[in-house]
């Protein structure tokens, strides 16, 4: 069985509960499950946000915040480097044999973490997500979609198809048909529609690359421990 | 509002197509609701039950209730709808934590009004500091009134108890409330799949006179009853129609048993009924107990669940039946009294076996870990989990 207790925690504004949600429903699309729970403090930029997503191929009846969590996902370092968290250390309450994966282009870890996280046996992955969202979208707020990549390109759960219908749906709404065409909506409705078709693809574009990175580097897992 | 139409209890509750949908709690407490032909619905709001009793109250807009009005307090709002009962019509009304409290004494006199009220419970925090956060200590004080009290895990159960609830409380045998208690945001502000009956089905209309006692005539008070109540006397007699009524209101908690069998496919549900550990538990923490039982098979170890629907009537014979073979026993809840560890406990022979605990309160969440770490002390698994707090 692969059960993925997962804890994201980033700062305000980077989408860290978008994305949560965006992997509920991939897992959803692909016949999975998965449950989230959303916990904001107060809820403005760059302030501490976390959320809980668990994903499973068996279903899931577990309730509540996620204690213990194999995935921790930091979407922004200064959860680390500046304690912006509601989790301090950021590792608490991390199981054995678990991941971490960190928006970072080089180490931020202390040797007192590294040292903690080799006793857990921790598969640490320093990810650069933003410099990703930056080079294939132009844009730091895809940094979301990378770590929502990465992730599944690591757990293979879904496939990229399932990930890109979860993000239409979030984007778009559920109302949106591919083949209906634009031409009957007026022009402000056309413009601000291709505006969000431009960012979908921008969004798959960084995914994807993160979904074939893991792959590259040797990150994909095949079982985890459960408990 | 769709056209209803009156269909069959039995045929409502056990027959009856079904469709899912991804609700929360609170929507299908609603949902529930709206096929049950209630007429009337009193409240006074509070969080986390606020959201149940504004969907009820959109109900009421869309037609589906003929009255339904904000009441000046908990107090006020469970006299009247006991006032509301004793006319003739079909009741709900809903609450949470400290309303539940500040309302009981109105409550506790239902069952021996013969109210068929139904109540719902959302849990929160009662007392000091204040907090709105789901523990459930609050059902506690509900279980010596006389209702019956049954405890959803899920939306489902939300859905599924709640309807039944009313069919439950008008039977001729039973005839006082039921209450439906379930998690206060863990259930009510969380989605879940929902098998729900047809819209435009409902139950029949409560008949007033298939009662064991008749209503009464709003428009003629019988105030001889108030000048004359026995209980300001001291006498024998007075002691004797206290005494047999209230015996009467348990031995009718008692009948609501059958029903319990009938409409909810009994008080308990168990899995893997030849453990050797099993976790008991009601309300959502049977849902964190159900992931225990599973860890537990993964890790091949012969653990089971005893999940307790209904908690008054208590399920003595049931649960002394299931843990008899038992070698420990778990029991996780969302209070620090454990009121249901002090239940089995009540109920069976060698009550060491029963752990107390994992108990998580304040509304915190309730680790499945930590129902594992009592099930490897039981059966001596020295486990060192390596964890950082």
């Amino acid at each position: 069985m692969k059960r993925y207790n997962i804890r994201l925690a980033g700062v305000g504004g980077q989408g860290v509960v978008t994305s949560a949600h965006i992997i509920g429903n991939a897992m959803s699309n692909s016949g999975k499950y998965a449950s989230l729970v959303p916990f904001f403090g107060s809820e403005k930029r760059m302030a501490p946000v976390e959320a809980y997503v668990r994903a499973s191929d068996q279903p899931i009846y577990e309730v509540g915040e996620v204690i213990f969590p194999n995935v921790i996902m930091i979407y922004h370092p200064q959860v680390i480097t500046h304690g912006k968290s509601y989790t301090m250390p950021f590792y608490s309450g991390l199981k054995e044999n678990g991941i971490v994966i960190i928006n970072t282009d080089r180490d931020i870890l202390s040797d007192e973490d590294w040292k903690v996280l080799e006793d857990l046996n921790t598969k640490v992955i320093n990810f650069p997500a933003t410099t990703i969202a930056l080079e294939l979208a132009g844009t730091e707020l895809a940094t979301n979609m990378a770590m929502v990549g990465l992730f599944f390109g690591i757990t293979r759960l879904v496939t990229e198809e399932d990930i890109e219908k979860a993000v239409k749906e979030r984007f778009l709404g559920n109302t949106f048909v591919a083949s209906g065409g634009t031409a009957a909506l007026d022009s402000a409705i056309e413009k601000k529609f291709k505006k969000k078709v431009e960012l979908l693809e921008k969004n798959m574009l960084v995914i994807k690359e993160a979904f074939k990175m893991a792959e590259r580097e040797g990150w994909v897992e095949q079982e985890i421990n459960a408990i | 509002m769709p056209e209803q139409k009156v269909v069959d209890v039995d045929y409502l509750l056990l027959e009856a197509p079904r469709e899912r949908k991804f609700i929360t709690g609170a929507q299908a407490m609603a949902e529930a609701i709206k096929r049950a032909n209630v007429d009337m619905a009193i409240a006074y709001p509070i969080t986390p039950q606020s959201e149940v009793m504004h969907l009820v109250g959109d109900l009421w807009a869309q037609g589906y209730l003929k009255d339904y009005y904000r009441a000046e307090e908990e107090y006020g709002a469970f006299s009247a709808i006991a006032g509301a009962a004793r006319g003739g019509v079909r009741v709900f009304t809903a609450t949470s934590g400290p309303g539940l409290l500040r309302g009981l004494e109105a409550i506790a006199s239902w069952p021996g009004h013969r109210i068929p009220a139904v109540l719902g419970v959302l849990t929160r925090v009662v007392n000091a500091p204040l907090s709105i956060q789901p523990d459930n200590i609050e059902i506690s004080y509900l279980l010596n009134c006389g209702a019956v009290v049954l405890h959803a895990e899920n939306q489902q159960d939300v859905f599924d108890f709640t309807l039944a609830a009313f069919a439950i409380a008008e039977m001729v045998d039973v005839y006082i409330p039921v209450a439906v208690a379930t998690e206060g945001f863990f259930v009510t502000h969380a989605k879940g799949y929902v098998n729900m009956t047809p819209e435009d089905m409902k139950l029949p209309p409560r008949d007033p006179y298939k009662a064991p006692v008749p209503p009464t005539d709003c428009e003629v008070p019988p105030a001889r009853i108030q000048r004359d109540a026995p209980v300001q006397k001291s006498n024998f007699m007075s002691y004797l129609i206290h005494a047999v009524w209230q015996q009467e209101i348990w031995s009718s908690n008692a009948r609501a048993m059958k029903y319990i069998y009938k409409y909810l496919g009994g008080p308990i549900e168990v899995i893997n009924p030849d453990a050797e550990v099993f976790v008991v538990a009601s309300g959502c923490a049977a849902a964190q107990a159900r992931e225990a039982v599973r860890y537990s098979q993964l890790e091949g170890l012969n653990v089971g669940l005893v999940k307790v629907k209904s908690i008054r009537p208590f399920p003595e014979k049931e649960i002394r039946e299931v843990l008899k073979n038992a070698k420990g026993i778990v029991i996780p809840e969302h209070n620090i009294v454990g009121w249901l560890a002090r239940e089995v406990r009540s109920v069976i022979p060698n009550n060491d076996r029963v752990v107390n605990g994992p108990r998580v309160y304040g509304g915190m969440t309730l680790p499945t870990e930590l129902i594992m770490d009592e099930i490897y002390k039981i059966l001596g698994i020295k486990k060192e989990r390596k964890v950082l707090v």
